[in-house]
């Protein structure tokens, strides 16, 4: 198992080096100068000057990429061209936000996906089953922004339950902190329990069909224990798979929401840090992301040795 | 008489925190570097209203009066300044503010290596502490504007210890003069600031904390205002103030900008270009074919003021010998035909955000009936400015923010040198009223300057005015005292939450 996950690990370092490459190609190639950008209205020459020379935009690209590369092995992001705070302490500041965003969503996904799956699949054709169906569907096809608007306007602005927007961190406040992720924990979550909810369901109905599960109901086992215990164990091995390549894609793919909710994560520092042209904190945060992304994916890998040891077994040889 | 001193202490204590008020005020952006020197956003310059304490300051209705100065004399060549500075005024460090400090701040301004501030006072060659609370300034040339730039950024007072000892940081946690100091930052979420004890004008400060949160959605920024989160918002969407004027729990107030928005023309940038907009007669039938009313009326509800002139028509320095011209579709058409052309396409660069759009395709449906086709090119800010500075643009819906002195939002445009003159306009006589206006210590005499410049300019409508932003400010009802300025700036000397 041990060696199993160390050549996954050691096969993320030259996708690791392909995604810096390609962050820092696209960024250069994009129009735009962040030098031009940071002088702001005035667009005083002398201090386009200044910060081309002091962030080193005049170097050639190469150049740029390998002192950065360098940088980064010394384990020093840079700091943002816009507001001169370091990189690396930009990205522990939103981390916990996006994570503690991405697993209330999950947690959100994951009670509404698996029964609505299994109730799904075990009812199949049923009004429960296309209920579930038509919920998917619309989980998938609502924009997450308008949802978010949406709610904003019953919740906050015409019940005044919860707050509009805005984040206080967890460890401040967590009841207010658990006010506020509410909202776009549950935006996010719909949008994702209709991906899961449709994968348990075929999943479900797959693993109903095959033997094992006649053997046990044959052996007189109750219908509940045939589904949760035999049926939904097997069935879930997709789903987990699903569940980490979301978790994976919520790190960073949250953008809308936390602009809509206003909440200070990673998709909204990445893309502010686009348009400023902050070349710096975008490189810092997708090297982050896709670092995180491999390490999520081995975590999976592992999980998924764990549910079924052939997996194991076969990285062995 | 125990459970009556503890529901007595409880109460107190509840009293405390009751009584601390904090106004919350939505921002829609995150400011940059809080750095008075190296600032350069509109939103970073709302938050330094509260921070730091300028030399100068405006009132409403833009008339400059003395804050941190007292009062200024100006020798009889226009060439040396003298300041009177307040005396018992000390930063939020506790160092005390006199001629030393005034002295480290304008010498910060312009040496700092990469400061914003140092074109705008360029022609300071010298300040020295003339006495403990006066500063004498010198000048390279007389330069009118000076006092107006003093009114703003580049006035603000920084701790000289504080700024010492920060170095790059200082703009992280900045040491100034105001009436309230920095209390933390976490990026893109919130900016805390708390009252000062110590500051000069205490008793005109009546809230505890202020949090500016930065909310770029209009509708969400509006919503929180209406669920309560927040007190107080700016640049609301023109067509939500229906909203707001529709709801008894929130108040709406309004200031005229100082700023501009047209259409820039792009007639020899980088170089002569060859396109039917390099004749003045395309251009003015351009202009003809518009109507800034129309624009006004369909993109922003009338709520704006129409314009033809880098100020608004109710400026001191409104040239009233040039009114906006009314629309002539056949007069256009006329003059189309006589630079050669039956019909003339180009491509309109605009923003590319609802509002931009909608501008460009207004701008569009007008100027089709005199003979423009126009394309509508939608970019993102960033590669406009690059399109703009390499002159890769017809032309370009683009305004400026605007500076209380008339030479803020006319010099750096039309002078042949002009730092953000991207038209590739150069008249030499233009060029030598505008330096003259600038030096000119007669407002008579300017204006005289200005209007002659104005006569040179406007024709040649390199730029084509077309309307000025009312800045507007929705706010809760239980937020009393607050006042809108031209410069859209949030003060709260006065403002209290009931």
């Amino acid at each position: 198992m041990f060696r199993f996950a160390l050549n996954r690990a050691l096969t993320a370092i030259p996708t690791l080096l392909i995604v810096t490459l390609m962050v820092f190609g696209i960024q250069r190639s994009l129009p735009g100068d962040p030098a031009t950008i940071l002088a702001g209205e005035q667009k005083d020459p002398e201090v386009i000057a200044f910060l081309r020379e002091r962030y080193r935009l005049d170097d050639p690209v190469p150049v740029q990429y390998l002192a950065w590369l360098g940088q980064v092995a010394r384990g020093d992001l840079g700091t943002s061209l816009r507001t001169n705070q370091p990189v690396s302490e930009l990205i522990l500041e939103k981390l916990p936000v996006t994570i503690e965003l991405a697993l209330l969503s999950l947690l959100v996904a994951v009670a509404i996906a698996i029964p609505a799956g299994v109730v799904a699949a075990v009812r199949k054709g049923s009004l429960a089953d296309h209920s579930a169906t038509v919920f998917a569907l619309s989980g998938l096809s609502v924009p997450n922004f308008w949802l978010g608007i949406m709610l904003i306007l019953f919740f906050s602005v015409q019940l005044r339950w919860l707050p509009a927007s805005g984040f206080v961190p967890l460890l401040e406040d967590p009841i207010e902190n658990l006010r506020r992720m509410l909202m776009p924990a549950f935006v996010l979550g719909t949008g994702l329990a209709a991906v899961l909810m449709r994968q348990m369901r075929s999943s479900m109905l797959e693993v109903l069909q095959q033997d094992f599960v006649r053997t046990a109901h044959a052996k007189g086992a109750r219908g509940i224990v045939v589904i949760v215990r035999h049926a939904m164990r097997n069935a879930l091995l997709p789903v987990v798979t699903v569940l980490g390549l979301q978790l994976g894609a919520l790190l960073s793919g949250a953008v809308l929401t936390e602009q809509v909710f206003t909440i200070p994560g990673f998709g909204k520092l990445v893309v502010d840090a686009v348009f400023n042209r902050d070349y710096a904190v975008v490189q810092g945060v997708v090297l982050f992301t896709a670092a995180a992304y491999i390490a999520i994916n081995l975590v999976v890998d592992v999980l998924y040795a764990v549910l079924n040891p052939k997996i194991a077994f076969l990285g062995r040889g | 008489m125990k459970r009556w001193l503890l529901a007595l202490t409880t109460a107190l204590l509840v009293g405390t925190v009751l009584a601390q008020t904090t106004v919350r005020i939505g921002l829609a952006e995150d400011p940059d570097v809080l750095d008075p020197d190296l600032g350069r956003t509109y939103v970073g310059r709302i938050v330094f209203a509260s921070l730091c304490d300028k030399l100068f300051e405006l009132t409403p209705s833009a008339e400059i009066v003395p804050m941190l100065a007292t009062g200024y004399t100006t020798s009889a060549d226009g060439l040396t300044l003298t300041l009177g500075l307040r005396q018992g005024v000390v930063f939020h460090d506790g160092t005390a503010f006199d001629a030393e400090a005034v002295v480290y701040n304008l010498e910060r301004s312009l040496e700092l290596p990469g400061s914003n501030r140092r074109s705008e006072i360029a022609q300071i060659t010298d300040v020295v502490a003339s006495g403990p609370f006066e500063v004498t300034i010198t000048l390279s040339q007389p330069f009118a504007p000076l006092i107006a730039q003093l009114a703003d950024r580049a006035g603000m007072m920084v701790s000289p210890t504080a700024a010492e000892a920060a170095g790059e940081g200082f703009g992280n946690a900045p040491v100034c003069a105001g009436p309230f100091r920095f209390v933390d930052r976490v990026a893109q979420d919130r900016i805390t600031v708390e009252r000062f004890p110590d500051y000069w004008d205490a008793d005109r400060i009546h809230v505890d904390r202020v949090v500016y949160l930065p909310i770029p959605d209009t509708s969400v920024r509006l919503a929180n205002l209406q669920s309560g989160d927040l007190q107080l918002i700016e640049r609301p969407a023109p067509s939500d103030l229906s909203i707001v004027e529709a709801d008894p729990s929130l108040v709406v107030q309004s200031a005229p900008s100082l700023g501009y928005q047209g259409i820039t023309v792009n007639v020899s940038n980088p170089g002569p270009r060859d396109h039917p907009l390099s004749d003045v007669r395309v251009r003015e039938a351009l202009e003809l074919a518009l109507d800034r009313n129309v624009i006004n009326q369909v993109v922003f509800d009338g709520l704006f003021v129409v314009g033809n002139q880098p100020v608004p028509p109710s400026s001191p320095w409104y040239i009233a010998e040039l009114p906006i011209p009314a629309r002539d579709v056949e007069r256009a058409k006329a003059l189309l035909a006589e630079a050669g052309y039956e019909r003339v396409a180009f491509e309109l660069m605009v923003g590319n955000n609802p509002q931009g759009v909608r501008i460009g395709e207004v701008i569009q449906a007008l100027v089709a009936e005199a003979g423009f086709d126009v394309s509508i090119r939608a970019t993102e800010f960033a590669s406009a400015l690059t399109l703009q500075e390499e002159g890769a643009y017809d032309v370009f819906q683009v305004g400026w923010s605007g500076r209380l002195d008339p030479d803020g939002n006319i010099h750096q445009f039309h002078t042949c040198e002009g730092n953000l003159n991207e038209t590739g306009y150069c008249d030499a006589e233009t060029t030598a009223l505008l330096d003259a206006a600038r030096a000119a210590g007669d407002p008579a005499e300017r204006y005289d300057l200005y209007r002659r410049a104005a006569e040179r300019y406007l024709p040649h409508r390199h730029i084509i005015y077309l309307y000025h932003q009312q800045l507007f400010f929705p706010h809760t009802a239980d937020l009393e005292g607050f006042v809108a300025y031209p410069d859209g700036l949030i003060r709260l000397q006065d403002v209290r939450l009931n």
